[in-house]
């Protein structure tokens, strides 16, 4: 008996680190998470090791891969494919992650003050909100790049511009059903600052969802930057997966390789992160867990 | 001497769908340090809502202080500011809740909890409160603090998690613990446990309790006197004992007849246990100008129906509102 309780003791685990646990056991959510890591090694340490300016022509154009040493081909310009693949990959991970960052940062702000402070606050807040949703995003986003500029940090604000109100949404959402709760009021009865009880009593207990929902972010991030590149709103002076897609459309018939090639590495990249998302969002709802 | 906290005539209103109820009527109190003061009455007849107006923590926007005061040592609570609000919360007035298996944050563990007050309000630092709520989940007799302080509150039992609110509560030592139905989601030997727990340590730290309850036995056993509130209304006041043996209200009557008795042989004959008919009357009608318990009580005659009985006071420190408190007996 005694055995038993040390050892319920010593297993003592906080509940993120449980999830983490459920985590481990759903394979695909593991292989998901490893392609992943192996895309991000690829775009950060690749341009080190196949050392080759993508914007350089080396060969005939629209040769097709495994031709003279170009694994993947060449371009209606005749540049290598593989080079700008891998230093395309930096610019796709980069996007999708800033833009998930500033989209989570502008939702759980706008969602925490408007579930927190209710009243007149939630009011406006909820009604910019609404405002930003029902803007058309791929036309807002557009404008955004077009007026100011196609920098790769406009490009992460017009993303994260257009998506943060599904972040804000879910947060209110959590901080209505959570400000309600016991322990918030215990808290407030203990003389805890409005501040803490917003970032440290509830923002961790309304953090699952927004984990998940950010995860999805950043596939949907991807996908978005190669629809804004497709369309030229782009940097002309960085290779994206999109723009590769973009600049060899017209060719698709003629050499299809060329717009295969980087088309396949965005649906791997993004079916890796939703096969993550969807094994986090096992691991932290408590009701999918199995005990 | 001097009154701790002194309540005078306070009214707290709630904006509701049909306008503004009066859920506090009218009340005043006591409470002298040390002392243990027991509120007791039916759900929805304002003990909660009277701790959440003590600590200054009615539901937003929809429950106000309208008139009256409560005094803290002599300072006036209902004009404090917020800032001032929170170093008197968890401080020098201090609350446990109703349900301990909700009243924890499911993401610390118990020692980040209770150490997390310790630095507010008294400044210690990361180590000293961390040892301090060690030597806090002793004095709440949980065994092994040591190990346990690094437990998250899932792991803990309803009665060990009520321990620990105990130990938040009582961490900072404060003047004044307010415990909101402490035991009612707790099993009963789990809550003669709790009773003890509170009643000691309040002796050992003389911080004064109000214990809001419907449990007359936990009356009886806790508490020095006793406020008996109905629809939000003082209905009888006074010694414990004294109310027990004569209450001076119908609905004391009615509530103390409530309680089961246990025999020792279940062949003697039982007596009924009686029961207070009808129910406690809806917000809205909180704040007509008659006896509320009139449709309720057996005694009732027009003069119930139509004016609110005054509070009559008795010299030995009785004191009831009712217009028939003399012939009670």
């Amino acid at each position: 008996m005694s055995t038993e309780l040390e050892h319920a003791v010593e297993t003592a685990r906080s509940p993120f680190a449980e999830a983490f646990e459920m985590f481990r056991k759903n394979h695909l959510a593991v292989a998901g998470l490893i392609l992943l890591i192996v895309i991000i090694l690829a775009g950060l340490f690749g341009p080190y090791i196949y050392v080759a300016d993508p914007f350089d022509m080396v060969w005939a154009p629209f040769s097709p891969p495994g031709e003279e040493g170009y694994l993947l081909g060449t371009d209606y310009l005749g540049r290598d494919l593989l080079a700008m693949l891998i230093h395309g990959a930096r610019v796709s991970i980069l996007i999708g992650l800033s833009a998930a960052f500033l989209t989570v940062f502008i939702g759980i702000t706008v969602g925490a003050l408007a579930g927190f402070y209710r009243g007149l606050t939630e009011e406006i807040l909820m009604r910019i909100t609404e405002f930003f949703q029902v803007l058309p995003t791929l036309l807002f986003s557009m404008v955004i790049v077009a007026l100011f500029g196609a920098s790769l940090p406009m490009i992460t604000l017009a993303i994260g511009l257009v998506s943060w109100p599904s972040v804000a949404r879910i947060t209110r959402a959590e901080f209505l059903r959570i400000r309600e709760l016991e322990y918030v009021t215990a808290a407030r009865a203990c003389g805890v600052s409005n501040a803490k009880l917003i970032f440290k009593v509830i923002l961790p207990n309304a953090l699952p969802p927004i984990i998940v929902q950010a995860a999805l972010m950043v596939g949907s991030a991807i996908l978005f930057e190669a629809g804004l590149s497709f369309l030229g709103l782009t940097d002309p002076n960085v290779v994206s997966w999109g723009q590769i897609i973009g600049s060899n459309r017209e060719y698709i018939l003629d050499a299809s390789f060329t717009v295969t090639v980087p088309g396949l590495a965005i649906f791997v990249t993004v079916l890796a992160i939703s096969l993550v998302g969807d094994g986090l969002n096992d691991a932290l709802n408590p009701k999918l867990r199995q005990r | 001497m001097k009154p701790l906290l002194k309540v005078d005539n306070l009214r707290i209103e709630l904006t509701t769908r049909d306008g503004v109820a009066p859920v506090i009527d009218d009340l005043s109190l006591q409470l002298n340090a040390g002392e243990t003061l027991s509120f007791v009455g039916e759900s929805g007849c304002g003990k909660s809502m009277t701790a959440l107006a003590l600590m200054g923590l009615l539901p937003e926007g929809v429950g106000r202080v309208a008139s009256g005061q409560i005094l803290f040592d002599g300072e006036d609570l209902t004009q404090a500011s917020d800032a001032r609000m929170r170093e008197i919360r968890g401080n020098e007035i201090s609350m446990i809740f109703q349900e301990p298996m909700t009243s924890l944050n499911p993401v610390y563990t118990i020692g980040e909890q209770i150490a997390e007050v310790l630095r507010r309000h008294q400044n210690l630092s990361r180590q000293a409160a961390w040892n301090k709520a060690i030597e806090l989940l002793d004095a709440v007799r949980i065994p092994n603090p040591g190990a346990r302080v690094s437990d998250y509150p899932h792991q803990m039992s309803g009665g060990q998690r009520q321990r620990v609110m105990i130990a938040i509560a009582l961490a900072c030592e404060p003047k004044i613990l307010i415990a909101d139905e402490p035991t009612t989601a707790l099993d009963v030997t789990v809550q003669a446990q709790i009773f003890d727990l509170l009643r000691d340590l309040g002796r050992e730290l003389g911080t004064a309790t109000i214990l809001i309850t419907h449990d007359m036995g936990a009356v009886a056993d806790m508490a020095e006197r006793m406020i008996v509130m109905y629809a939000g209304r003082k209905a009888e006041a006074g010694p414990v004992e004294q109310i027990i043996e004569h209450p001076r209200h119908p609905y004391t009557k009615g509530l103390i007849s409530c309680v089961p008795h246990l025999m020792a042989t279940l062949t003697e004959e039982r007596p009924e246990l009686t029961e207070v008919p009808g129910i406690v009357p809806s917000l809205r009608d909180f704040g007509r100008d008659q006896c509320l318990f009139a449709s309720r009580c057996d005694r009732a005659d027009d003069k119930c129906k139509t004016s609110r009985p005054p509070e009559i006071e008795f010299e030995n420190e009785q004191s009831s509102a009712c217009w028939q408190a003399e012939q009670l007996r």
